[in-house]
């Protein structure tokens, strides 16, 4: 292939998800994968001999195991050899790899998918292992005490308020009702203080799930969708690990992020926001700026399914299957890593006019 | 179908890491009852220190000490304390800005309950008992009136510095294999070997993993395979493992069960090991209460023919 023009035009052509639950456990990894690599190349009409890169996302810590991702290749049928790369990462970084690979002229189309299963181990250990292995991971601080640093920063600060904090669960689970594949849907109770300020109602579920997309470019992407969500921009930025460093109440990098991914240019009509703690939905709507008029996590966002590792890549796996439907025309995704939002990529996507 | 295995998993290193100038001398210093900072170009005392600014990425080494009272800049309460975390009765995770210092760090401070703890809140190091040169040194924070203790004066430099830490982990898990290798595992209590076979290619996969790797496709049908099998390749192990009760120089091969659409790895025994060659004809070994076959022995059939094997190898 030759050289990709400058204005080499990708799109999110398809999107598949499982319907997120507790635990799987009757399944493999890749039982529970393959489902969602069918349905997401039926959707196309694609087989995997015709994609020319695929992508992966997903943890060896959730696992309990080393190289847990050579496994899930089952799933993909990797012979003939097959162009494949992965990131122990959430899914929404592979797309980023996959999209960095459409742009070079490389490949036409991609595949990417993302899976974590949380069930065999527990959570807020397992994310203990992602911080500062020497001042603050041989405190085994979990993921909900960190989230709750944020949120009781946000209060001290006069952002939200608790009851503010159960609106946005309440919002993001009612959202959730329409949402098929969500593991957490309609009223939930508030509950008990997981760690204070954060009850049980202002966490994510702990679930297992998997998630696929297929990119195209260019026409190939015309031929494979009817309406193709085309990614305007994207871009994915991190601050300092230290907490103690950091402004809780603010996201710089999603600020940054979204700068450069174009989303400050026009506004947009959705915004899939990865924010797996009500408090972190406070943050992100001020770093991003969106008013009242944006409809955001119409899916019901990470408090209704957050399947680790998948859960930012169903963010925009959801915004462009709501632009594939024509129920949005510009819209904004975001996924987030590491504690506190730490890592955080933003991505636009666009329909055409119809 | 019957319900899938499942079993506790494990997963526990000790993770040994080295210290840089700037980490040494800190965790040096939390040994010692001084807690040093490290200053930035622009003035800030970052504390824990790091080596390079996160701001301008500057390389970081002057080391100044700040006092070990402080102000809590947020916190959260933890009303039932994790396994590793600094205390075992409920507890405050907080954020503190030691006096002297520009940056906030990580801990957990001890209080009666979340009524006596606020953002703002005057707060003091609780040294521990034994010191090593490591964060837990500090065995949490408590409460105190506010009045700011005085720093030692310290340079930042030791006698005896800590070089490096260890840090333990452990993760629990209960492990399932899933529905296919639950078979498998199933049948091999009955000495049997089971696969499943692919409905598009045909081939039968052993171990099976619900999945052909070939053609991307769920495998459900189960095929029984072996007992018996062909040699396809091997090795000669000559150097012993730690803990494996095996005389070397012993044979490890790959091994076709008749029936089988690939090879698995098992050990061969009951013929010197300079004798055993491709094509061998083999068959499983079993000893009272093994999970498994032990190793394999040759059958005394003729070899296999090449052409029989040759796509297995």
């Amino acid at each position: 292939m030759t050289s990709a023009p400058r204005d080499r035009e990708i799109a999110v052509v398809a999107f598949a998800q499982t319907a997120h639950r507790r635990t799987s456990e009757e399944l493999s990894e890749v039982e529970m994968l393959m489902p969602v690599l069918h349905e997401v190349l039926d959707r196309t009409g694609l087989k995997t001999a015709d994609i020319d890169f695929t992508c992966s996302g997903s943890s060896d810590y959730l696992a309990g195991r080393a190289f847990s991702f050579t496994l899930a290749l089952d799933g993909v049928g990797a012979w003939p050899p097959i162009s494949e790369s992965h990131v122990e990462m959430d899914g929404a970084w592979a797309l980023y790899e996959a999209w960095t690979k459409l742009l070079t002229g490389d490949a036409d189309t991609a595949l990417v998918y993302s899976y974590g299963k949380s069930s065999p181990g527990s959570v807020r250990d397992v994310l203990t292992r992602q911080l500062d292995p020497y001042y603050v991971a041989p405190l085994w601080p979990d993921s909900v005490a960190l989230a709750a640093l944020q949120a009781q920063a946000l209060i001290d600060a006069r952002d939200t308020d608790e009851p503010a904090l159960a609106a946005v669960a309440s919002r993001n689970r009612e959202a959730a009702t329409t949402n098929p594949h969500a593991q957490l849907r309609g009223p939930v109770p508030q509950g008990d203080y997981l760690v204070q300020p954060l009850r049980t109602g202002d966490c994510p579920p702990i679930g297992d799930g998997a998630a696929a997309v297929i990119l195209a470019a260019g026409d190939r992407a015309r031929d494979l969708c009817d309406r193709p969500a085309w990614i305007r921009g994207i871009d994915h930025r991190i601050e300092a690990h230290g907490l103690g460093v950091r402004d809780l109440t603010d996201s710089p990098s999603t600020r940054l992020a979204a700068e450069r991914a174009g989303v400050f240019e026009r506004p947009v009509d959705t915004a899939e926001l990865h924010a797996p703690f009500t408090a972190q939905e406070v943050v992100l709507r001020k770093a991003l700026r969106l008013g009242e008029d944006v409809d955001v996590n119409p899916s019901g966002g990470a408090l209704a399914a957050n399947p680790i590792m998948a859960a930012g890549l169903i963010r925009i796996g959801e915004a462009a299957a709501r632009i594939h439907r024509g129920a949005s025309d510009r819209a904004l995704a975001h996924a987030t890593s590491g504690p506190c939002l730490q890592q955080n990529l933003v991505a636009v996507l666009e329909g055409e006019r119809r | 179908m019957s319900a899938v295995l499942k079993a506790p998993l494990v997963v526990e290193f000790p993770f040994t890491r080295s210290l840089g100038p700037v980490q040494s001398a800190f965790l040096t210093g939390l040994r010692e009852r001084v807690i040093l900072g490290v200053k930035t170009g622009d003035g800030r005392t970052l504390v824990p220190p790091v080596e390079y600014d996160p701001v301008t990425a500057e390389e970081l080494h002057d080391l100044v000490e700040v006092a070990p009272t402080g102000t809590v800049t947020t916190w959260a309460w933890n009303p039932a304390p994790r396994r590793g975390q600094p205390l075992t009765t409920p507890f405050a995770w907080v954020l503190v800005r030691l006096d002297g210092a520009d940056t906030a760090l990580l801990h957990a401070l001890d209080a009666p309950g979340p009524a006596a703890v606020h953002t703002g809140m005057p707060v003091r190091v609780r040294w521990a008992g034994e010191r090593t040169g490591a964060i837990t040194d500090i065995a949490c924070f408590e409460p105190c009136d506010g009045r700011r203790a005085e720093p030692t004066g310290h340079t930042g430099a030791f006698e005896d510095p800590v070089t490096g830490i260890v840090a333990a982990a452990r993760l629990d898990y209960t492990y399932s294999p899933g529905r296919a290798q639950t078979a498998y595992i199933n049948a091999l209590s009955g000495r049997r070997t089971v696969g499943e076979r692919c409905p598009s290619c045909r081939k039968v996969y052993v171990p099976p993993r619900g999945a052909c790797p070939t053609c991307g496709v769920a495998t459900s049908e189960q095929v029984e395979v072996g007992p018996r099998g062909t040699v396809t390749t091997f090795c000669i192990v000559n150097i012993k493992a730690k803990n494996l009760d095996i005389e070397v120089p012993y044979v490890y091969a790959h091994i076709a069960l008749d029936g089988a659409g690939l090879a698995l790895h098992g050990r061969i025994g009951g013929i010197p090991y300079d004798e055993v060659r491709m094509g061998l004809r083999v068959e499983p070994v079993w000893t009272d209460g093994a999970r498994y076959p032990d190793h394999y022995r040759p059958t005394g059939e003729p070899d296999a023919d090449y052409d029989t094997y040759k796509e297995l190898l």
